[in-house]
This record gives C-alpha cells, structure tokens and sequence, in this order.
C-alpha cells in the first residue's frame, strides 16, 4: 500500500497498469534467450571440467573434429592472446576469459575447457565425449576458512591487490577495512558485550531461465549477438576485448529475460558462441543446461564471520565490530567490501570497526546477486543484536529504534546520510498487526533491518514521438523486474499522455549510447531519471513548435496535461495544442520531435527496510515452515506500487530459500553434489506464507519524484529475521544457514546435550 | 536407439530377452526419460509397455483384492472412487511423486522397478502386503514387492522378464494403512525418510501390523521387529516407543546431500510413530 498523502498531485505515477510484456509472457509469444534462430545456425555444447583443480596437460580435439555434424570446436587458443593477468581487480577481462575458457589450469568443477558447434544439439554433445583431455589433478580448496590456512593450495600467485597486508595467504585477493571511533573504548563502557562466529553456504540466484545466446561473427570482425542478459553493453565491451573485435562492431540485442538476480551481470558462453561462429562461419546457438547453470555460473559468496557488539542495559549500542570473509571462487572480486559497509550501516555508531577478506577457493566464479554481500552481513550482526535483546529483555525493534541511522548520521562506512528512511520503516513495522500478533506455541518471531546503497551508472535514454502523438521510449536497461511499466508511467507523467499510448523497448548496442548493467537497484531510478529527463527534452521542443504557431516566445509556451498553452495571461489567448495536433505536423514544422538524455546520475538514494517474521520448527524433524512474513522498506516513491511489492516479495522469497534450505554442497572431490533444482532446494510456491508489504516513501532527493532503487533492499534483511524467528521456535541459536533440518536438529540435541 | 510397442507381455519379454544392450521399458517414463534426457541413461532398446491390452485398468479381483495394471498413472489411482477407501496409504504415497504433470504419467510399477531406495510408492505396497506378476522367458512368477528391489537402481528382475500386473491384497475389516515421507520443502523433493504402516484391529488392539521404511537403507525395507513392537498394543505409549527404536535399529542410511545418518535414523522413528497413529486411527474408521 502506498502512502496516498505522498501521492503529491501524480496523475500517473503511483498507479498500477498491466506491464506492456504481460501477455506476450502469459501467451508464449515473448522471445527469450534460447527463442533465437538463424537459418543455417549451428548448435554448441561445451566441455567442462570434472575436477576441482586440475593441470590440462593436452587436448586432443582429432577424433571431435571428424566426428558427423561437427563444424568447429574452440578451446583458449581461439581467444584473444594480448590480455594479461594483473593483481586485484585490474585484470579483470583477463580473469572473464580465464573463466569463459580454461587456459593451462581447470580451477573448478565445471570451468570450460573446450567448445563444439554441430548441426545438431544432439551431434555437439555427442562431440564432447570424443575431445580428449588429459588432466593432472592438483590438491584444491572450496572452503573459505581452510583456503586462508598456510597449507591450503594455491589457487594463483601474484593476485593480492595493493590493499591486501602482507603475510597473508595467497588466496586472500582482495582486503577491506574501514570504521571510526574506538572499539576498545565502547566495548569496555557496554554492559554486555556479544560475540559470535557465523557461516552461510553459497546459493545460486536461481533464476528460471538458463543462458543463452545466439552469436554470429564474420571475418570481417562485424558481428550480432542476441542474448540474455542484464547488460549488454558490457556484453559487448567484454566479447570485443577477449576476440579483439572493435566494440562498435558487435551488434547486441538482450533478449526478454527470466530472472537475473545478478547472476545475469556476468558473461559466460557469449564469447564462446562467436569464437565458435567466428570459426565455422555459421551462426552459432548455445544453451546452458541448468546443471552447467548451477555448475559454472556465479552463486553467491559463501562466508565465515565473526561479529561483536557492546550495549548498553538501555540498548544504546556502544561498539561494534565484525570479520567477515568471503569465498569468491577461483578469481577475485567476492564483495567483501561491500559485505563490511553494509554490515552496521542501520546504526548511528560511535565505535565501529569491520574488515573484509575476499578468498579464492575452486569453486566457480562469485556473481553479484541482490545486494552482493550485504545478506549475509545482516544475518552475523542481527543475530547478535537479537541475542542482546534477548539477554537484556529488552524489544528488538524499540532498541534498533533507539540506534537508527538517520539524517545526518555518520555512517558505518564512513559519509554522512542524507535523507533516508529508516526510521520510518521500523516504526511502520511497530505499528503493523503483525508485531504484536499472538503467537501460537512452536512459533517464533524475528525481525531484521537491511541495507543496500543503491546505484546510479552510466545511462543513455531516446524518446521518439509519432504522428498520431504516441510514444516510442528506448531504454538500454534490460527489464528484470517490470521497469518498462515504470518507464511508461514516468514518460507519461512528463507528456500527459496515456500509459497504453506509449510502447518502450530495451534497444540494442547499436541504438543508444552506453547503459551500465541492470544492477545496483539502478533501473528505476537511472533510466527512470533519463526517462523523465529525455521526455522534458521532448516537451521543450513540443512547446517550441505551438510558439512557433501562435507566434510567441518559447518561454511564453507551457505543457499541461498533453497539450501545449501558453504560459499566462500575458502570452496571448490561444487554446490548448494537443500533442497529436503538433506531432501530425512536425514534418512540416522542423521535422521530428524526439527527446534524448544520457549522464551518469550520482542520487541514487540508499535504502533500509525492515523484516518481521513468524516460522514454526517442528522439535522432532527440524522442520522449518515460515508461517507469517511483512516486508516493510522504504521505495523513495513507488512507480508502480505492485512492482514494488513485487520486488519486496521476491527479495523474501529468495531470502526464504537461502536461509532455509539452498546451498551449494560440494564433496571431499571437490565436486558439486547438487547441481539440479532437486537437491538444490529453493522455495516452491507451496512452502511461503503470503508475504506482506509495507511501502514506506521517503522521497530521495536525487530522484525528480523520490525514487530509490527496491529491488536489492528486500533480500538484505530475511536471512537473519528468518533466523531469529527459528532460533526463537526452536530456543536455540541458529549461527549457520541454511537451516536444514538435520542442522537444527543437531543444534537441538547439542543443546540439551549440553543442558 | 530402437523403440517398440509390442502387443502383449510375452512378446515384451521376448524383445527384452532378445536385446543385447541397455534396456528399458517405458511405463510413464518419469524416470526413464529423465535419465535419458541428462544423459545417465541411453537405452538402445525402449520397450513402450502402454500398449498392451489392460495395462491402464484398475480391477477388484474375485477374492477382493485389487489388481492394478503396470501403466496406471498416479492420478487414474487418486481419482478411482474405491482404492483409496481400501488402501488410503498406498494411493498417498503414491499421490506424493512429482506434481501434477508427473502425476499424469508416473506408475507403481515404475517406481518399483526404478529401483531407488527413496521411492514413495514402495514402502507403502510393502506394508500392504503386495505382489507383482512376473512375465519372464521362462513362464511367470510372483514375487512379493518388498524382495524386488536389491540395491540402489537394482531388482531382482532377470533378462527377458517383466512385471505383467501388481496386486493389493484384499483390505479386510477393522484395518488401515498410511505413509508418511521427510522432505524439508513441502513437495517435489525425494524422500529424506518414508515410513509405511499397515494395520488391523481387534477391537482396540492391534492384531496384524507391517511397517516398511524408505530412504533408510539401499534399498526399501520391511522391517518385521517394528510390525511385532506393535501387535498385541492399543498403540500406548510403550509401543510407540518400541516401534521407533525398532524402526532406528533397522536403518543402515549413508550421508548425503540429502540428509545425515544421525538424521535420517532419528527421524525414521518419528515417522513410523506418526504413520502408525494415522493408520490406527484409519483402523478404527477415520477416514478423514
Ligand atoms: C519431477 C519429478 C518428481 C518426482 N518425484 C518423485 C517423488 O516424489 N517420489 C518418488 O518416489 N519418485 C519421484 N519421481 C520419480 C518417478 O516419477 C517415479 O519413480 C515414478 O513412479 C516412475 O514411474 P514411471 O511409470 O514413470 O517409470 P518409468 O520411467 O517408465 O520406468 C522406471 C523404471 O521401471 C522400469 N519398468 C517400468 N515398468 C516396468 C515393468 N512393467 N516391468 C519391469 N520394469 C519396468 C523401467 O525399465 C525403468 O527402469 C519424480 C520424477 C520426476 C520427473
């Protein structure tokens, strides 16, 4: 429910039209990733290695190559030789092709490490068994503790990044550490002081639709790539560096996309597809299957944390401090960084202390997913704010109240917060029925804050006007979440015209300038800012024309609800223009009227959101079931409230899976034991309660109508919320996720073991 | 790969007795054609059993027992107005394989033969006391379910032999049966633990009782000590106790991804517990 004082004079922007895709996704016309065809097109299948960490020693392709059907098959040697590996994050592209495509080493279970393209899906996996690869396994690591130890293999020398102490081990990539004040000093004036150690497996971000591309690459170095993705721009920057193509030259088109979470923001087979298309000449189609999905695609960071907090008997919190360490597989970039900025940023702190650590293992390259880093974070510092609560009797969300950053607050991270809402997204849940709902006995409630920074990025949007004074809006922003709704909404508001009267699509590279990934929770508030912009753009010119008309200055001119009057009494007395009326004539009046903005918008506005949680644990089995679930987070402004609500959903939703019963279980062989959705266990429709939505709207001033991203925000709180809410069935303290039951159960036997 | 559609069981027994690769028949394919699919299976020869006279019919046999045909999908089972009046936890179980789409095309048979010791259906056609006909080169025989699997993916089906039909017993008075299953999610997910019981009352006591346990051991289990902790009982407080420390003796799980041996043993008993107050309450006529 939006908050309709807010609503602030919007005559389009706060309603809820259908999204524009909703009936080519209900009737099968919508195209996605693997939709693609070209006559004369090939198909491919990669091969993957079956070791955590292995030397290739030789591939031996002959028997492949002479196999029925077969067309060209790639290895590392059909890439780019002019990229180099270098320290940290600055080698980066060198790390996509290391992991597109194995170059002397298999890092993990899964890396590519040769690709076929056939006549037939059929011909290329049958291809696969006849590529001969001759491995020598090396020792491995997928756990993040051990992988810091002095005996753990080495995954790569030399990748440390400046930032990284010295004496570490070698798989430690990446360093952060940051705070103020003295921790010391606060945990001596606290009157209890909780300290605890944590873990989170890794999940995947599960999205329904595998990759998919469609590649074709000439000769002549000009190419066209059609695929899912959250971005394709950087598809395009990254294939051109591992092909050597000019950028300009590779045309991407990103298909309509089933879910992406982050995991979207990565490339994998794309490169392959050209490299493939580029050899055989032929368009070239590859299609993941969802074991290579789970097997080589980014899951999330698994991580090891220690946290520790001092309050106060009144709940001021006096100190606190947290280790976090993140499993980011076989190259660099965990977000580690990300994971101690958000860890304490709901609180106004005096003393504050956190490090991150970014750790290689051989598991398959981390990808970004919702908020990337923050999740776990949230449930380590909760779970220990619970346990104060808990052990000084005092209300969880009163005493997160009582330390709420605010305006003006110095954050954990270090600026200052300008406007945000967290405050009011608490006392929201405090006035919310679920807070004081009776319980029934088995049950527990948790609750939990998260936080996410949000981001802005490079962004290009072009409006087009037509004759009969309809819209044509091109974003390059690919809709994960319904953002053409919004953008359709937004672009209305500005030209006061109707929603259906305005068709936006996603353009290719070639149609618009540069747009940054969707990710950051950026989309609505980006594009829905270029939006707004490239349709007052639109507008001006609009205005120009009927001044031109009634021959008076352009300032003289106004737009008003679809139609051009003049500014005041002083301007003349002439009747309102509408925009059919003016775009009818614009060839003859100057020629097409189209409104365009590009710049790199620096508001996005952080967001906070709160979670409140009821589950039930069966004493006997471990049996979890999430029985009431409210999301409350502050949107800025909602666009189009259902896809808020939507978002919040999804982010508990996720959160549910992650916390209950996802996570990559790898064997003593280093070997992923669970690459299919039936032992890799995300929530099915039957296992979640309704989830609740709050919208709170604090508006972010960097947005014309407030808008803060929601799509990451949501999943920030439910990993620990879900955990207190069970620590409190269960009357024991849950410190690793998932939950599973045998894990409860354990903790349940420990416990009265103990007792 | 060659796929056949023969018209009677003699002559499927003929062509599976015949081949020289791997062979498959092809019930609902739940199982067969998943493998095929990912690659853990390619039979050379599919021998499509869907075609045979009979095979989708559910009879009430002369003696009353009930004869079900090998490629009677679980649906046609939950929809049938009587089977479940006499075999409530068998048609349970197997209503609990897959979703609505697997439902359409998954068979007893099938998850018999398929041959994992977390199959749904199979603790609950053991405790009931099932058998299925044998159509082999060399005639036919009965076997009891319980002695058909041998191993994971195992049975004790020879070359050349095929199962023409599966029979229930007839249900009896003062009797009921249930089965109860472990997931951590509430459907499609395989069994952690499966628990079967089957029941008959004389009066308040228990006079015959079966209890199978699935997912607990290489194969599903009859476990005859956990069947004698409960006859002679009114289901006290003393007997539960017996039969879930019966029911944990008899486990011989591995560790897995899907769960722990401390987790699936102890939970092995919670179930049978819970299954045997279903079925006891079935007995007595509760049919809710
Ligand atoms: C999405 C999904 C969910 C599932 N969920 C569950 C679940 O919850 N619980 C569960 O137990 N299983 C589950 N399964 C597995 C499967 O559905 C069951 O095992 C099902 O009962 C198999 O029956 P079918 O008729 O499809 O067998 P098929 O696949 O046709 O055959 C299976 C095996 O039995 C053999 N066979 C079939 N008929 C005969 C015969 N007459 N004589 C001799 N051998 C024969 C075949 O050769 C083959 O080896 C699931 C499968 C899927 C795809």
């Amino acid at each position: 429910m939006a908050l309709d004082d807010q609503k602030g004079g919007f005559k389009f922007i706060g309603t809820r039209p259908n999204r524009p895709d909703g009936l080519d996704k209900v009737t099968g016309r919508a195209r996605f990733g693997a939709d693609a065809h070209a006559s004369g097109m090939l198909h491919a299948a990669i091969l993957r290695s079956p070791h955590a960490h292995a030397r290739i020693k030789k591939i031996d392709t002959s028997r492949a190559e002479a196999a029925k059907g077969v067309k060209a098959i790639v290895t590392r040697a059909d890439f780019t030789q002019s990229l180099q590996p270098a320290p940290g994050m600055k080698g980066e592209n060198w790390n996509i092709l290391e992991n597109v495509m194995a170059g002397d080493t298999a890092l993990y279970d899964g890396h590519a490490v040769a690709a076929v393209a056939a006549t037939s899906a059929l011909a290329a996996k049958d291809a696969l068994k006849l590529i001969e690869v001759e491995y020598e396994p090396l020792p491995h690591v997928t756990d993040v503790d051990k992988a810091m130890q002095a005996d753990a293999p080495v995954i790569r020398e030399g990748v440390a990044a400046g930032t990284v102490p010295k004496g570490l081990h070698p798989n430690v990539a990446g360093y952060h550490e940051s705070g103020h004040g003295d921790v010391e000093a606060g945990f001596a004036e606290a009157d209890l002081v909780v300290e605890d150690h944590f873990v989170t497996e890794a999940t995947h971000q599960g999205y329904i639709e595998p990759h998919a591309c469609l590649a074709q690459l000439g000769a002549d170095g000009k190419g066209e790539l059609w695929c899912c993705t959250q971005g394709h721009w950087n598809v395009q920057k990254v294939c051109a560096a591992l092909l050597d193509l000019e950028t300009s030259q590779l045309r991407v088109t990103a298909s309509e996309i089933g879910g992406g979470f982050g995991g979207k923001t990565a490339v994998f087979i794309e490169p392959v597809a050209l490299a493939l298309s580029r050899k055989a000449n032929r368009p070239v189609k590859l299609v993941m299957s969802r074991a290579e999905v789970f097997r080589a695609t980014g899951p999330t960071s698994s991580t090891s944390m220690d946290v520790k907090i001092g309050m106060k008997k009144d709940g001021t919190i006096t100190a606190a401090q947290g280790v976090f360490r993140l499993q980011g597989g076989a190259f660099p970039g965990a977000p580690a960084d990300m994971t101690a900025m958000c860890a304490f940023a709901p609180y106004a702190l005096k003393n504050v202390h956190q490090i991150g650590y970014d750790v290689m293992t051989n598991r398959p390259k981390q990808a970004a997913y919702r908020a990337p880093g923050s999740p776990m974070a949230a449930f380590g510092v909760e779970s220990v704010i619970d346990e104060l609560c808990n052990q000084l009797g005092l209300d969880p969300l009163d005493t997160r109240l009582k330390n709420a950053s605010h305006e003006g607050t110095k954050a954990s991270y270090g600026p200052k917060f300008q406007r945000i809402g967290l405050v009011e997204t608490l006392e929201a849940a405090k006035a919310h029925p679920h807070y004081t709902a009776p319980l029934k006995p088995g049950q527990g409630r948790g609750i939990s804050c998260g936080f996410w920074f949000n981001h802005g990025g490079e962004t290009a949007v072009s409006l087009a006007l037509s004759e009969d004074g309809t819209v044509q809006l091109a974003v390059g922003t690919p809709d994960i979440g319904g953002s053409r709704a919004s953008m359709a909404l937004m672009a209305a508001e500005v030209l006061g015209v109707p929603y259906d009267n305005i068709r936006v699509i996603i353009a290719d590279t070639a149609s618009l300038g540069y747009n940054e990934i969707s990710h950051g929770s950026r989309v609505t508030y980006a594009s829905g800012l270029a939006t707004i912009k490239a349709a007052e753009d639109a507008v001006k010119k609009l205005c120009a024309r009927a001044a031109a008309k009634w021959g008076i200055p352009e300032d003289a001119v106004k737009w008003e609800d679809g139609c051009a009057v003049p500014s005041g009494p002083n301007a003349g007395e002439f009747p309102p223009m509408p925009i059919a009326e003016i775009t009818r004539k614009m060839g003859a009046t100057g020629g097409p009227i189209c409104g365009h903005f590009e710049a790199t918008p620096e508001g996005a506005g952080v967001s906070f959101a709160t979670h409140i949680v009821d589950s039930e644990v069966d004493p006997e089995t471990g049996k979890t079931s999430v029985v009431r679930y409210t999301v409350v987070q502050d949107a800025g402004k909602a666009i189009h409230p259902t896809y808020v609500e939507g978002q919040f959903q999804g982010g508990a939703a996720q959160g549910i899976g992650w916390a209950l019963n996802e996570e990559y279980i790898y064997g003593e062989d280093g070997r992923l034991q669970n690459p299919l959705f039936l032992d890799y266990r995300i929530p099915v429709a039957s296992d979640l309660p309704m989830i609740d939505t709050v919208i709170v709207e604090v508006p972010n001033p960097g947005h014309p109508y407030g808008v803060r991203g929601v799509g990451e925000t949501s999943i920030c709180p439910p990993l620990a919320a879900i955990a207190n809410a069970v620590s409190a069935a269960a009357g024991v303290r849950m410190r690793q996720l998932p939950m599973s039951p045998p894990r409860i159960l354990e903790a349940l036997e420990k416990q009265a073991g103990d007792g | 790969m060659r796929y056949h559609t023969p018209d009677n069981f003699d002559e499927a027994s003929a062509l599976a007795a015949q081949a020289s690769g791997t062979t498959r028949f092809l019930a609902g394919g739940t199982d067969v054609l998943v493998q095929l699919r990912s690659d853990i299976v390619t039979p050379d020869d599919l021998i499509d059993i869907k075609h045979i006279p009979g095979v989708r019919e559910i009879t009430n046999e002369d003696h009353g027992g009930w004869r079900i045909g090998v490629a009677v999908s679980g649906a046609e089972m939950t929809e049938h107005p009587r089977l479940e009046l006499d075999w409530p936890g068998v048609v349970e179980a197997m209503d609990l394989i897959g979703s609505t789409q697997v439902q359409g095309r998954a068979t007893l048979v099938g998850n018999l033969c398929n041959g994992s010791p977390a199959a749904d259906a199979v603790p609950a056609l053991a405790a009931a006391g099932a058998h299925v006909t044998v159509v082999g080169p060399n005639g036919s025989r009965e076997i009891a379910v319980e002695d058909v699997p041998t191993g994971p993916g195992k049975t004790c089906l020879e070359k050349g032999e095929v199962i023409s039909a599966l029979h229930l017993p007839r249900r009896g008075h003062a009797a009921g049966d249930a089965y109860l299953r472990f997931i951590p999610r509430t459907e499609m997910d395989i069994a952690v633990v499966g628990a079967a019981i089957n029941l008959r009352l004389d009066g308040d006591t228990i006079t015959e009782a079966r209890v199978a346990l699935g997912a607990v051991a290489p194969t599903v289990r009859l476990v005859p000590k956990a069947g004698a902790a409960l006859i002679g009982s009114t289901l006290d407080e003393a007997a539960l106790d017996k039969l879930a420390r019966a029911a944990r003796a008899a486990c011989n799980p591995i560790d897995d991804r899907r769960g722990t041996i401390k987790f699936r043993t102890k939970v092995a008993g919670v179930l049978a517990q819970r299954a045997a107050k279903i079925a006891y309450a079935r007995a007595k006529g509760d049919r809710k």
